[in-house]
């Protein structure tokens, strides 16, 4: 397998700064070429967004990852060892999943199977929480002995697994992940569909995720799944259960990707265009709390990658009171235009369809 | 506006004006246009691969450009779209060499 690109902070690119790429973010702004996400929602009167009820713990391990996706919004990478979540953090997000009763636990990274933690972790959560996610690359089960029992283990905990597969053709998926990643993909999901993953007659479920392998929107999440169903068992024998449709968001690489392609102001003006109100109450920032590796708290996975705390004077999970987080307005920028075009975007995919 | 050559990208943003001067025909146009690309009988995404294949045949590069952008996010990949631009150049020269046979004819009725 050969990695797609390497990460923006090897390449000691400018973007590896987040108050850069929030620059670039922001710029047209004050030029007024793109109206404020903010004025945008206070023209719809959604304006302040607040935070409802918690129910999504999403806990990124790390930004280890043996993929260097050239939309990677993480910037994530087999350089970035010295990022993943301590044993500490990951005691105290038990400890909150426990006295909160909180109803999903989700976790990403990077990959979140090399931290090495991982197993423990998922050993102790899965007696606490009754949904848990795991949003897994594919091919780290195929990366090494070490990981090839991963299904298994998997399916031994009930985990929800959630896969990106940005496309059944080899070509398309291999142009965004890195030569290689197809195959490897197609082993991967035919050794969790053996363990039971995805099959009509078992409660082990296996959604995939379509992301458009370059600058333009994804079209509607049910034609794109009978098509994506359709074709998987047809040429593979694979069997899933959803396909999430999510929108690529220009943070980190893939704003790299746009820059450097001439695409970023005409990807904007789409998403821009594309605003969609409907999509405001269901935003997944709403009810979900993202934890970075090194316990920062945020509105969504994104707000992390650009490094906006939530609002709260103690944003860690080591000194958090859960219960003050309801109501808190939560941070907007410039990119929240990707998770409201069109039929709208979070980590489930469309928001209404 | 101004412009300095034929089929200026940009356009293509501003085929709403089409109304200009006659709203009625104009909206009754893009009724039915919106209509036609629902998700029917054929999917939104069989529609969008039969759209690219005749912008092709009539040659519209606006046409080329928005469908092959709409088949890239219904999840067609290269090979699909190449197909399908193929049926259309088969069906287009099938329909010219299909008049060989009138060729032929007419090369009986005129030679010994
Ligand atoms: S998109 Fe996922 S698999 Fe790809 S580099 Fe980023 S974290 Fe790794
Ligand atoms: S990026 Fe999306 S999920 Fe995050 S704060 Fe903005 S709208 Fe909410």
């Amino acid at each position: 397998m050969r990695q797609a690109t390497q990460t923006l902070r090897r390449l000691r690119s400018p973007l590896a700064q987040t108050r850069y790429q929030l620059k670039v973010l922001h710029q047209p702004i004050e030029t007024h070429a793109f109206p404020s996400f903010a004025d945008t929602l206070r023209q719809h009167g959604k304006y302040p967004l607040k935070r409802a009820k918690l129910e999504i713990l999403q806990l990124n391990l790390g930004k280890l990852c043996n993929q260097t996706c050239r939309h990677c919004h993480v910037d994530a990478g087999p350089d970035r060892k010295d990022e993943v979540t301590s044993k500490e953090i990951l005691q105290r997000a038990l400890e909150l999943i426990r006295i909160h009763q909180i109803p999903t636990v989700d976790l990403t990274g990077g990959a979140p199977e090399m931290n090495p933690h991982f197993r423990w972790f998922v050993e102790q959560c899965s007696a606490i929480c009754p949904h848990i996610i795991d949003r897994c690359n594919l091919t780290i089960i195929t990366a090494g002995k070490q990981y090839r029992d991963l299904p298994q283990f998997f399916a031994r905990h009930g985990l929800h697994i959630v896969s990106s597969l940005p496309h059944y053709s080899k070509n398309r998926t291999d142009a965004q992940r890195g030569q290689g990643v197809f195959e490897a993909s197609i082993e991967a999901l035919r050794m969790l569909n053996d363990v039971g993953y995805g099959q009509p007659d078992s409660n082990l479920q296996l959604d995939l995720v379509f992301n458009p392998t370059g600058a333009f929107l994804p079209s509607q999440q049910c034609t794109l799944e009978r098509v994506y169903k359709d074709k998987l068992l047809r040429k593979y024998g694979i069997r899933f259960n959803r396909l999430i449709v999510i929108t690529n968001m220009p943070i980190n690489r893939f704003l790299d990707y746009l820059l450097q392609t001439g695409q970023y102001e005409q990807y904007m003006q789409t998403l821009i265009e594309a605003f969609n109100p409907a999509t405001v109450d269901g935003l997944m920032c709403r009810n979900t709390l993202s934890v970075s590796w090194d316990g920062y708290l945020y509105d969504c996975d994104f707000n992390q990658m650009l490094d906006l705390k939530i609002n709260h004077p103690s944003p860690h999970l080591l000194d958090i009171d859960i219960d003050s987080l309801e109501g808190l307005p939560i941070a907007l920028h410039q990119a929240c235009y990707g998770c409201t075009a069109g039929a709208g975007s979070s980590c489930s995919g469309e928001i209404a369809s | 506006m101004a412009n300095d050559g034929y089929f200026n990208p940009e356009d293509l943003k501003r085929f709403g004006e089409i109304t200009r001067y006659q709203q009625t025909l104009g909206r009754k146009f893009f009724d039915y246009y919106r209509e036609v690309f629902k998700e029917g009988a054929l999917t939104v995404r069989e529609k969008a691969l039969i759209a690219l294949a005749v912008a092709h045949v009539v040659q519209c590069p606006y046409c080329i450009d928005a469908y092959t952008e709409e088949c890239l996010k219904n999840g067609a990949d290269e090979e699909e779209m190449m197909e399908a631009i193929h049926v259309a150049a088969a069906i287009r020269s099938g329909a010219s060499l299909v008049f060989g046979v009138q060729m032929i004819n007419h090369i009986e009725k005129k030679t010994m």
